[in-house]
């Protein structure tokens, strides 16, 4: 039993140096982290911190991808909720077919659509607002949110629902009142990881974005180009967006596992 | 379950289908249509045909791009699908240090993409990065900045690093949902460890398992930030891959064209693997 917990423990371990070096570097001085090589700081700063806690062009972008993120994950989540259920309870034509599509936009690289969206959104007048970053994220976070729902309810006995209605529940009142709340995992599970996705990705927030709505991950780009390598701010940055991810992470915890497994192929 | 047939259910799946429809046939019939035309800028298109697809298909640029994807997407998968899965096996099923290792695990997927390739990128430099100084100090000659072999190996590296927590936490999922009496009959027939695995384990994991070879194969066949930020594609293009040489030519180079039509042709790639895939694994299944 020992010896078999050894290789987790050597995993996370791997897992964590990275992620200790950018914290050590975000107290560093930009000095230190070019003079030399150290394990710890020698030289302590929170300059860094400091610096994106008081320049607008800086915590600015964690507020609007904070923003586009959340819009996503509502209208990601509430346009899959329906349509999950159809997928699970009802045979219609071509509902097979369907769900591949849908499953097909899962599997399209961001690079291809980079500049189409860009023109699309430029031409009915989003660009550079944060609902052009949400509804761009759709694109995949609205199949796979599908993907899990459908799995969820699935596995909710179809009884369940036949009672309701002989109850005398008409559908939507039955779908808000007893159907939710019953896979309310299901939809923490969705909702982390649509949550993560638009979190994560870049390419396409970057595209859609120059001022207004420009995401923290666009603006560490930018800043690191434009003014050299300022190496302990980039950290500071990144260290940064670590934390809505971990805080997320920690309420999820019983269910992330749970939540691709119960997704049907 | 026996599903009934309602062709109404078609009104629960219409905000789905605008939505997506929105986003993925405007974009795509616009990729459609640079693939078939010819412009020389003022926004004056003329029908090309199919040349840019006969262009990209016959250039050695393309191929050298899908050759490395293929052998990045293979090595990807031969590395972190034993490794979750073992990991995985190795992990404890109840008590307090299950939470604490899914946290940490899952710490890695939850990291914008482009704070992983900088977080890799300052931790493998030569110099003044732990793993680069590291290595060097062992004796090993790593530069991954000029080495095409060491930014291979950095950006393999960083891959398994960042995602083979999720084939971990598939995988666990899949080991959770089986019943302890499964363990309990086996160990009565004297059954080894191997014989375990082999009859019990894995049939039970063949779902998460392609759910977790799909996922994997799809994101790291469309693979960008991460190692645009890390090595840019290079030293040289030796880090180049399909997503990153698509976006040297559309937006490097307005090359809307070649683009185009690389575009489409890359998407194909993608579908067709993942729906032999998908085949194969429902093939055995059903068996």
């Amino acid at each position: 039993m020992r010896k078999r917990s050894l290789l987790p423990i050597v995993y996370i371990f791997f897992l964590m140096l990275p992620i200790y070096w950018l914290v050590t570097m975000s107290f560093k001085t930009t000095n230190e982290i070019l003079g030399g090589f150290s394990l710890f700081p020698q030289d302590f700063t929170l300059e860094n911190y400091a610096k994106i806690f008081t320049d607008s062009t800086w915590y600015s972008g964690y507020i609007n991808s904070i923003i586009y993120v959340v819009a996503n994950t509502l209208l990601s989540v509430s346009v899959a909720l329906p349509a999950a259920y159809a997928f699970s309870r009802y045979r219609f034509l071509g509902d097979k077919h369907l769900f591949f599509w849908l499953l097909t936009n899962r599997m399209a690289p961001a690079a291809v659509f980079a500049l189409p969206f860009l023109q699309l959104y430029s031409a009915v007048g989003l660009f550079d607002t944060h609902i052009a970053v949400a509804l761009a994220h759709t694109l995949f976070n609205v199949p796979l949110a599908v993907w899990i729902l459908e799995g969820f309810m699935s596995g909710v006995p179809k009884e369940l629902d036949e009672t309701a209605y002989v109850d005398g529940y008409s559908f939507p009142r039955f779908f808000v009142k007893i159907f939710i709340p019953t896979i309310a995992a299901g939809i923490g599970v969705a909702c982390f990881f649509c949550f993560m996705f638009s979190w994560v990705e870049m390419l396409l927030a970057k595209t859609l974005t120059s001022v207004d709505a420009k995401p923290i991950v666009a603006t560490m780009t930018r800043t690191a180009s434009t003014s050299g390598y300022e190496l302990g701010l980039l950290a500071a940055a990144g260290t940064l967006t670590i934390i809505p991810g971990a805080f997320v992470i920690y309420f999820v915890r019983n269910y992330i596992a749970k939540g691709f497994a119960l997704g049907r192929v | 379950m026996n599903k009934q047939v309602n062709q109404k259910a078609w009104f629960l799946v219409l905000p789905v289908v605008i939505l997506v429809a929105f986003n993925a046939v405007i974009p795509l019939m616009t990729v459609v249509n640079y693939s078939v035309q010819e412009t020389f800028g003022d926004n004056v298109f003329s029908w090309a045909g199919v040349i840019w697809f006969e262009q990209v298909l016959n250039s050695p640029r393309f191929h050298d791009a899908l050759l490395r994807q293929m052998l990045f997407t293979a090595i990807i998968l031969a590395i972190e699908i034993p490794l979750g899965l073992i990991i995985a096996l190795a992990m404890p099923r109840k008590g307090f240090w299950v939470s604490v290792c899914l946290v940490l695990m899952a710490l890695p997927l939850l990291i914008p993409w482009n704070v992983v390739g900088a977080m890799w990128n300052i931790f493998a430099l030569p110099e003044i990065g732990l793993l680069g100084k590291g290595l060097n100090s062992l004796g090993f000659d790593y530069n991954y900045t000029r080495q095409p072999l060491t930014a291979w190996f950095t950006t393999v590296l960083m891959d398994v690093w960042h995602w083979t927590s999720l084939v971990v936490l598939l995988c666990y999922a899949g080991l959770v949902s089986i019943p302890d009496d499964y363990y309990r009959a086996a160990k009565i027939d004297g059954a080894s460890a191997w014989a375990v695995f082999r009859f019990i384990q894995l049939p039970k994991l063949k779902r998460v398992l392609t759910i977790a070879i799909l996922l994997r194969f799809m994101d790291s066949f469309m693979i960008y930030t991460e190692v645009k930020v890390l090595t840019g594609g290079g030293p040289g293009n030796a880090t180049t891959f399909l997503s990153i040489d698509l976006d040297k030519i559309a937006l490097g180079q307005f090359d809307l064209g070649p683009a185009g039509a690389m575009s489409l042709i890359y998407f194909l790639i993608i579908l067709l693997f993942s729906w032999l895939f998908y085949t194969l694994m429902m093939r055995n299944e059903a068996q």
